[in-house]
């Protein structure tokens, strides 16, 4: 491979990304270093230019703090109402974004991007809210602070001491359609501050002196052009792979960030996010659960997830695994995920075995194909946060119930009793291993905490009841000391690993139940043929696994959700609009999401491989429990199975209503066949018997050969009718499959007229046909059958010698125009719709034979064509016949003989 | 051309039909005999040595096409078949198969005898008595010089021309398939392409029609084929 060409998957990739983009509104980014330089301005006067040309903007939401100029510019647009949302007693006001989406402006304007939304709103963040706008097809514009976004939100906090809690994202940031920096000298900025032309509130005066000093804002522009460089260069990178200028990209060398439970897991994630964003490659973090962190209190666990919970945010895959050892673990997982890079903190470990080196000594060690990254511990106030929770985290470990600890008092004071009368035969050491004995049993019962105790109280009990002088915590001699150090610590350690392996049979036990239920669910749901089945099946296993009440809202076929699922245990409160909208959305909504957090019910959509089968709903009893990874993951893993089982069960009766159609049309045909030829076969031989009459000897007088004729044609006339009403019922049945094909439309003019000729034999007859039409692709036989009725009509209703003339134009709409006129007496007037009802005639007394079946048989051809039938008034008296036959597209013929054939060709 | 009287063999369920059809036919000095399924009617043409097959399609023991299939592997004697007005597949496969024309029922005796006669006057012209010049209307053709006159003025044809006019000419009142032309005039690969058929058709009778839209050697059988009159 020389990389010449662009990598066609990758192109894929890109010509997916531009449809999904076309469809959406773009976002542009007015981006600027600090407040105060003129974002918001220069977005107005952007929009201001627009509107001039006629797009259609309004304001979402804008923030003038007070100055003139920006107010000036914001008279004269269209300004959306705010919501009034009430919060704990407060009316606050909030964009609106149900208004925005209802107005469906071409353009709206809403300012401070990272603005975090009024609780009670769709979406937490402001972005979110912008996301949709987008994703709803239109454009926004907005503003963005350098230091609100994610990744740089710690080196702003860092070089200006203040933190802000808003941030955006930077994959909001880069994926913006464009970015335009607003900026400002720092001079100039202070120059407009001490003008007064930028607003300053009282109350937040000093901090934001501090803020704005000349050291600051220089840091922050050069940290603003910067960043927008980098934006441009990602752009000339992509442009680069469009146009496959060098073949750059062989491979694409992915990050792996690790976190563990320490405080500084948000600095490696966005150090991690730093680097993946200047190398253009995709990241990946992950927490290694080995059994020890599984003690970890809750507040660890947490501050856990929701770093995992912004890596995501920033753009990165999360996991969240277990292993016995994370170094192992994490080499695995880059391995298995070809990531070359790995970024982890310094000093990772607190308590390190000097032996093992650093842990990205080890990583090193174990992969050597592996770049170990380490990113700088934080230092000072982080510190005195990091005790914090370690101390309660040891509380936490040793806070098993009281009982275990008297359990083990009593396993020491039983080992004690046991030595007692053993020590007149067996040597100390001996005695020691009894306790020792009560340790590992101590840890295997009740845990590390009450086995750590027993170690204490059997090294006291050892000492007081056993070692010389007895019955008293001297010791005489000093070696004991040693037996006393050691047996402390192998207890220690014994208790440990017990604990360990206890708790890791525990862990493996609860994953063993888990894949136990996935897999019975599995097997249940493959059984189920009904969406009611499935809800049951759903709603047992959603009790069992994450104790939640569930309900499936399945879509049916136009894509409506309907009610939910009767299940005998009854369904939770669902709010159809969120339902709706997470159905819409194709993501997940409610509880514990980004959308509409507030609704005590969780709301995920149940994408199958061909669409969205509906939403599932689960009201979970302890919302944060559904939060850990591990749940999520498993989360997905049913609503998935869910979604299958439900595409299952719907091509099941596919499949079925298939077959019943089939089969009904089988038989239709297999009678209708059935009946033609039972009613044909009896006219066939009276046709043939009654032409026989003529040849008997001795010849018919001419009487009986006049009678002979009637009845042969009194046969004919009888299996017209039969014909009729035959393919009246095959036309209606359906059971008609049009044979077209593409042909001229003269050849099925002539064998009409030919079959017609002897009806035709009183009247005078003229086709006419333009030289130039074009093939027609249609069925020869019906459409013959439609000129024949047309003809059949025409010498039926006008006396012998009237003029007959059949004729082709184009028409309107890319059809073709085909007619059957005649100067005969013509229609009666008002009748012309009425004609092609069934069972209709034109004269009702008259007494032409026929039922009326001949000109419903004409429309049921014709619309079967794709076209039309009318009747009317011919220009000279008379009456006229029109049908008409799409054009398509005729295929192409080769000629064999240019010069001669050529000019007659038109089509 | 009288000769010896022509033995046809027919090959119909129906009992009436059979019984009339024979009249007909030993009116028109046949010797006729019948059969009431296609094993009787395959016994029948490898014993009787027939000069023509008057076939129905619909038989209770099997498919008429069958029996043409097998009837052409040793014989080219002519096969008229008998069959429903809708069934338009079915006559198709059984002209493709290598039957020559078809009747529709209900059909009176008229219609019957022209096929016959024709067939018949076919099948004694046949094999190799076919005279270079043919001459039908206006026109006359040299198949030994390859020209075309249309009024004793030479007409241009072009090649696929030609050889299509020659076609139909050697299979004069028998119907030909789209299939059949194809395969014979165009070659086996183009057998898809009907509508190549249908153009050159509609130009070759722009050249020796008098009235295009109302052939009178060309004709069109709709939805199966076409069928050459002189």
């Amino acid at each position: 491979m020389n990389g010449r060409r662009p990598d066609p998957d990758q192109l894929l990739t890109r010509i997916k990304e531009e449809e999904a983009r076309a469809a959406r509104g773009k976002l542009k980014i007015f981006f600027g270093a600090s407040a105060g330089v003129g974002k918001t301005y220069g977005m107005l006067w952007a929009a201001r230019q627009l509107a001039q040309q006629g797009t259609d903007v309004v304001i979402g939401v804008i923030e003038t703090h007070g100055r003139k100029e920006t107010q000036a510019l914001v008279d004269g647009f269209e300004r959306l109402p705010l919501r009034d949302i009430v919060h704990r007693g407060m009316l606050l006001r909030e964009f609106d974004i149900d208004g925005a989406l209802a107005r469906q402006p071409a353009l709206i304007l809403v300012d401070e991007l990272a603005h975090s939304n009024v609780a009670g709103s769709r979406h937490p963040k402001r972005w979110q809210d912008v996301e949709e706008l987008l994703s709803a097809g239109i454009d926004v514009y907005s503003t963005v602070n350098v230091q609100h976004l994610e990744t740089l939100n710690d080196v702003v906090g860092r070089i200006t001491g203040i933190r802000v809690g808003e941030t955006v994202p930077d994959h909001v940031f880069d994926a913006a359609d464009e970015v335009v920096l607003v900026d400002l000298p720092p001079d100039e900025l202070l120059q407009r501050l001490r003008e007064g032309k930028v607003y300053l509130p009282q109350q937040a005066e000093r901090a934001i002196q501090n803020f704005f000093r000349k050291g600051n804002l220089i840091a922050l522009r050069e940290l603003a052009l910067r960043r927008t460089a980098d934006r441009v260069d990602s752009q000339m990178i992509a442009y680069r792979r469009d146009r496959a200028v060098a073949p750059v990209w062989q491979t694409r060398e992915s990050l792996l960030a690790c976190i563990g439970p320490q405080t500084d897991g948000d600095r490696i994630i966005r150090s991690a996010a730093r680097i993946a964003t200047r190398l253009d490659v995709p990241w990946h973090v992950i927490y290694v659960e080995t059994p020890e962190l599984q003690h970890l209190g809750d507040g660890r666990r947490q501050r856990i997830l929701k770093n995992l919970k912004l890596a995501q945010d920033m753009g990165a895959e999360t996991a969240s695994l277990s292993g016995s050892d994370a170094v192992d673990t994490i080499i695995a997982y880059a391995r298995d995920h070809n990531l070359a890079k790995v970024v982890v903190g310094r000093g990772h470990r607190k308590f390190r075995l000097p032996w093992l080196g650093s842990f990205a000594d080890r990583i090193g060690r174990l992969a050597s194909d592996l770049d170990v990254i380490q990113v700088a511990r934080e230092d000072g106030p982080s510190d005195h946060g990091r005790e914090g929770p370690t101390d309660s985290s040891l509380l936490d470990r040793l806070s098993a119930p009281w009982r275990s600890f008297v359990m083990s008092a009593v396993l020491c004071t039983l080992a004690t009793l046991v030595a007692m009368p053993l020590h007149a035969i067996f040597d100390l050491a001996n005695i020691a291993m009894l306790f020792l004995l009560a340790v590992v049993l101590a840890a295997v019962r009740y845990g590390l905490g009450p086995a750590i105790a027993a170690s204490f109280l059997n090294v006291a009990a050892f000492d007081f009841f056993f070692v010389p002088p007895r019955f008293s915590f001297a010791v005489g001699d000093v070696q004991y000391l040693m037996t006393f150090a050691v047996m402390l610590a192998v207890g220690l350690i014994t208790a440990k690993l017990t604990a360990g392996l206890k708790f890791q049979a525990r862990v493996a036990r609860v994953r063993e139940q888990r894949v136990r239920a996935l897999y019975e669910m599995s097997r249940d749901l493959s059984g189920a043929l009904m969406p009611e089945q499935i809800a049951e099946i759903c709603q047992r296993f959603a009790e069992k696994v994450f104790s939640a009440c569930a309900a499936i809202v399945v879509a049916d076929d136009d894509n409506q959700l309907r009610h939910p699922v009767d299940v005998p245990g009854g369904v939770p409160p669902i709010d159809p609009a969120i339902c709706q909208w997470a159905f819409d959305h194709g993501t997940e909504a409610g509880c514990g999401t980004d959308t509409l957090a507030g609704s005590p019910l969780l709301y995920v959509p149940l994408a199958a491989p061909m669409r969205t089968r509906g939403v599932l709903a689960l009201q979970p009893q302890d919302p944060q429990r559904l939060m850990a990874p591990e749940q999520r993951r498993l989360l997905d893993t049913f609503a998935r199975l869910i979604a299958i089982a439900l595409e299952r069960v719907h091509y099941v009766s596919v499949a079925q209503t298939t077959t019943v159609q089939m089969e009904s049309e089988r038989l239709r045909n297999s009678l209708l066949s059935a009946i033609s030829h039972d009613l044909r076969t009896p006219l066939s031989a009276l046709v043939g018997l009654a032409d026989s009459l003529f040849l008997t000897q001795p010849p018919p007088t001419a009487q009986q050969a006049e009678i002979a004729g009637s009845m042969r044609e009194e046969v004919l006339r009888m299996n017209s009718q039969v014909n009729n009403l035959l393919d009246m019922a095959r036309l209606q049945a359906g059971a008609v499959r049009l044979n077209r094909q593409w042909q001229p439309l003269e050849e099925v003019v002539g064998s009409a007229t030919k079959a017609m000729a002897s009806v035709l034999a009183q009247h005078r007859l003229s086709v006419r046909l333009p030289e130039d039409l074009p093939l027609l692709e249609f069925d020869a036989v019906l459409i013959e059958r439609v000129l024949v009725n047309l003809l059949d009509n025409a010498a039926k209703y006008t006396p012998s010698g009237s003029l007959i003339e059949v004729g082709a134009a184009p028409g309107a709409r890319d059809h073709i125009d085909v007619w059957v006129e005649d100067d005969g007496p013509g229609l009666p007037a008002g009748r012309e719709e009425q004609i092609f009802q069934k069972f209709e005639r034109g004269r009702k007394e008259s007494t032409t034979p026929g039922v009326g079946l001949g000109l419903a048989i004409c429309r049921a051809i014709v619309e079967a064509h794709g076209g039309n039938i009318s009747a009317g008034k011919r220009a000279n008296g008379g009456a006229r016949f029109v049908f008409s036959l799409p054009r398509g597209k005729p295929p192409l013929v080769e000629v064999d003989d240019e010069g001669a054939i050529a000019e007659e060709i038109h089509w | 051309m009288k000769e010896a009287s022509p033995i046809v063999i027919v090959v119909e369920d129906e009992a009436k039909i059979r019984r009339f059809v024979r009249m007909s036919l030993e009116s028109e000095g046949c010797q006729v005999y019948e059969a009431d399924s296609v094993k009787r009617g395959l016994i029948e043409t490898a014993t009787r040595k027939p000069d023509m097959v008057v076939l129905d399609l619909g038989l209770p023991d099997g498919d008429g096409v069958g029996l043409i299939r097998d009837l052409r592997t040793w014989s080219d004697i002519p096969v008229i078949v008998l069959s429903a007005r809708t069934s338009e597949m079915d006559k198709v496969e059984a002209l493709d198969a290598g039957a020559d024309d078809y009747l529709i029922k209900p059909f009176g005796t008229a219609e019957l005898l022209a096929r016959v006669r024709a067939q018949l006057r076919r099948r004694t012209r046949a094999p190799g008595s076919a005279t270079s010049i043919l001459e039908f209307g206006k026109i006359r053709v040299d198949f030994s010089r390859r020209t075309v006159e249309r009024d004793g003025e030479p007409l241009h044809l072009t090649p696929i021309e030609h050889r299509l006019l020659a076609y139909l000419a050697n299979n004069a009142d028998s119907v030909l398939t789209h299939r059949q032309l194809l395969k014979n005039v165009w070659g086996p690969g183009h057998v898809e392409d009907a509508h190549y058929v249908r153009v050159y058709m509609a130009h070759l009778r722009k050249k020796i029609e008098d009235d295009p839209s109302q052939p009178r050697h060309i004709l069109t059988e709709a939805g199966i084929g076409y069928r050459f009159v002189i």
